[in-house]
């Protein structure tokens, strides 16, 4: 868990980072995910449920959307609604 | 006769499984969202006459986005005998949530799972008799795309028919409510039966992906493979125009002119002049046009689309529009008509809204023969090419215009959620349905609006009697002369006036008009077009067609898609207006310059 330093400097180990704070590259374990009940759903759909691992693959310029993995299904998703997605356990990804 | 259901996630192979087994031609492609409408077909499994139906696909029973509603719709009012849930197998992890809510639907189920083949790529095991055990139905797996499996699926199917009770409708509310529970059911399910591995070798996707998604080479790489497509169509499309020309003048020398030797020259006239120049001109495209809807069908089905969407939605939604509002106006580049469909994909209505307003800004296979034509016949053989990708720029710079200006009445806060699918080679047969899919869609408009505009235009340019042909004392001269103080300024002189008030129609009519208007075709009649205008008045008359109301057929369907006769007509008069100032503005700024 140390790693977790490394990408948030003054995190406590108990704190939740939204989806859209992970640099390429991060991943982390999704503990909740927050957002209207319409994209929750579709969401949930895309595989965004809680204990599942989720990893950001890059990140569009200009502040665009995020393309983050989950298992076999990738998504695009803007910084918006990454933002619902809060994850524990962040750590980098091994290279 | 008996009716199955097909059921499944956004992309997971419904319709190439309906194309394979019924032998129709419905649209294929790497995009969630292809289909927005329900198709039947009949095919016999078993001992049964079937009719199934393909529907658009859904994520969860819940949707409420245009497509999705229109499954709803369906299970809530047409009794069906089964339902078969197709399953993309690599993703089973989380499709089979969709396979347990339709379960609880309460119908007979056969649980498909497509994509064999990619699963076996990703190293992905699946246990089928104990998911056949855990879910209570039979699970077939199969590849649509290579027809693997797809017997046995039949069998299977077959076999649920035979057991089946009578038809009935499904309470989709009930089966919703138990949604909860289900969420263990699904762990213990996949624990059960899948093996996935635990790290995903890397694939060909990615590897392309880190390239094409580059974060400030994806975009400049997205323009240059567009420029290189427009290439390589004219450049595979010219010779196959050129021949199609020398067949029809051939045709007309040799067999039709000495036919008609003999009829009085008014019906001569009309016959030759008339019909076979304006559909001789038109026809000429067609080779052109298919060409571009192979190009089109391979991008569709590659998977580049939703990269597309990823690459630009930072621009799109300072727009007030997203990423697969994008993807609905390059998919605008074929036809405006399916565009506009689907954006049944957003469920927001002011931006899809928004988006069908922008939409008929992009310029589509029809209004490209106009300019090929024009640009060819007024600008020099190496110009024309970037006459046409500048008229690219200008259809993507309307849309801009447009959206930025309509963006505040039709806010909206639509999240941007979309699947990335791992890229597929397009299939040569997949393809080759599409573009010969094409071909009878022109065919079809050909003979609607074509053929009747073009003796329309002929009768307006010959009557009344004894008037010069398209002279000013025709209808059509009278028509032009009563439009002058609108289109003068633009440079548009009363001749083409009535090209222009047919390509209101379809833009399919407006060379045929210049041939009829003009008694000739071809070469002769680039040549005289070249002669009564020149490049500043060509580019006014082509910014002009591109910017105001594409046909007929997409007034209709954006009247049927937004269901608001205002919202039509304010998407009927807005690029009107645009288009009249911006080629006001180009005529008038180019003759200040002295051009
Ligand atoms: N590798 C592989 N690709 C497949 C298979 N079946 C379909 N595809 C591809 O998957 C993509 C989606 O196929 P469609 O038939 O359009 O999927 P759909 O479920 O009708 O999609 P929507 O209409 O958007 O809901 C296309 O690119 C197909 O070529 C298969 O068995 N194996
Ligand atoms: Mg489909």
């Amino acid at each position: 868990m140390m790693q977790i330093g490394m990408t948030l400097k003054s995190a406590p180990m108990t704190t939740r980072t939204p989806l859209s704070h992970l640099a390429p590259g991060q991943q982390g374990v999704i503990a909740a995910v927050d957002g209207p009940e319409g994209l929750r759903q579709r969401l949930a759909a895309l595989g965004f449920r809680a204990g599942r691992a989720v990893v950001v693959l890059r990140r569009a310029s200009l502040r665009g959307p995020l393309h983050v993995r989950l298992g076999t299904t990738d998504v695009a998703l803007r910084q918006a609604e990454a933002g619902g997605v809060s994850l524990r356990a962040v750590e980098p990804q091994a290279a | 006769m008996k009716r199955v259901a097909l059921l499944g996630m956004p992309n997971t192979g419904k319709s190439t499984l309906f194309n394979r087994l019924t032998g129709s031609h419905a649209r294929v492609g790497n995009w969630p969202g292809v289909t927005v409408d329900l198709s039947t077909a009949r095919v016999l499994v078993g001992a049964h006459m079937v009719e199934l139906v393909d529907l658009p696909g859904l994520y969860d029973l819940h949707g409420f986005s245009d497509d999705e509603l229109v499954v709803r719709h369906f299970l809530e009012a047409a009794p069906v005998d089964a339902v078969a849930v197709i399953l993309n197998s690599s993703q089973v992890d989380r499709q089979l949530a969709l396979a347990l809510q339709v379960k609880a639907l309460g119908l007979p189920t056969l649980v498909i799972l497509n994509m064999a083949d990619e699963a076996r790529r990703f190293g992905i095991e699946i246990d089928t008799a104990r998911l056949e055990k855990g879910l209570g139905a039979p699970v077939a797996p199969i590849s649509a795309r290579f027809g693997t499996g797809v017997p046995d699926a039949l069998a299977k199917l077959a076999r649920v028919l035979d057991e089946a009770g009578p038809a009935r409708q499904a309470s989709v509310r009930e089966a919703l409510a138990e949604d909860h529970r289900r969420e263990e059911q699904i762990e213990s399910l996949v624990r059960q039966s899948v093996v996935v591995p635990e790290r995903l070798s890397e694939q060909a996707s990615d590897r392309i992906d880190r390239v094409v998604l580059h974060p400030w080479l994806g975009l400049p790489l997205f323009f240059l493979a567009m420029l290189a497509v427009f290439q390589a169509v004219f450049w595979l499309g010219s010779p196959l125009q050129d021949g199609v020309e020398a067949v029809f003048d051939f045709l007309k020398s040799h067999a039709l002119e000495p036919a008609f030797a003999a009829f009085p020259p008014l019906l001569r006239g009309f016959l030759l002049d008339g019909i076979w120049a304006g559909l001789g001109t038109v026809a000429a495209f067609v080779p052109l046009i298919v060409v571009f809807f192979f190009f089109l069908a391979a991008v569709e089905d590659s998977g580049y689309l939703s990269r597309a969407a990823f690459l630009t939605d930072a621009l799109m939604s300072r727009l007030g529009l997203d990423g697969r509002a994008f993807v609905m106006l390059l998919m605008g580049f074929g036809c405006n008509v399916p565009a506009i469909m689907g954006t049944r994909v957003m469920r927001d209505r002011p931006m899809r809204l928004l988006s069908m307003l922008t939409i008929p800004m992009s310029l589509c296979s029809a209004r490209l023969q106009v300019f090929v034509f024009l640009a060819a016949a007024v600008f020099a053989p190496s110009r024309a090419p970037w006459v046409l990708f500048g008229l690219y720029v200008a259809s993507f710079a309307a849309v801009i215009v447009t959206a930025l200006l309509f963006r505040r009445r039709f806010e909206s806060r639509e999240p941007f959620v979309i699947e990335l699918p791992p890229y597929r080679m397009p299939t040569l047969r997949q393809v080759w349905l599409r573009g010969w899919g094409e071909v009878k869609h022109f065919l079809r408009r050909a003979t609607r609006f074509i053929f009747v505009g073009v003796i329309a235009v002929w009768i307006l340019t010959h009557f009344p009697a004894g008037a010069a042909p398209a002279g000013p004392d025709t209808w059509a001269g009278w028509i032009g002369h009563a439009l002058q103080p609108v289109l003068g300024p633009l440079g548009i002189d009363e001749k083409l006036a009535v090209a222009l008030i047919f390509g209101f129609v379809a833009k399919e009519i407006v060379i045929g008009a210049f041939a009829v208007i003009y008694g000739l075709e071809g070469d002769a009649l680039a040549a005289n077009l070249a002669q009564s205008m020149d490049w500043v008045a060509a580019t006014s008359f082509m910014i002009f067609t591109l910017i105001y109301t594409p046909c007929l057929s997409t007034v209709a369907t954006l009247r049927t898609e937004s269901k608001s006769l205002s919202f039509t007509a304010l998407a009927v008069a807005w690029p009107l207006a645009l288009a009249w100032a911006a080629s006001f503005a180009f005529y008038q700024g180019m003759r200040a310059l002295g051009y």
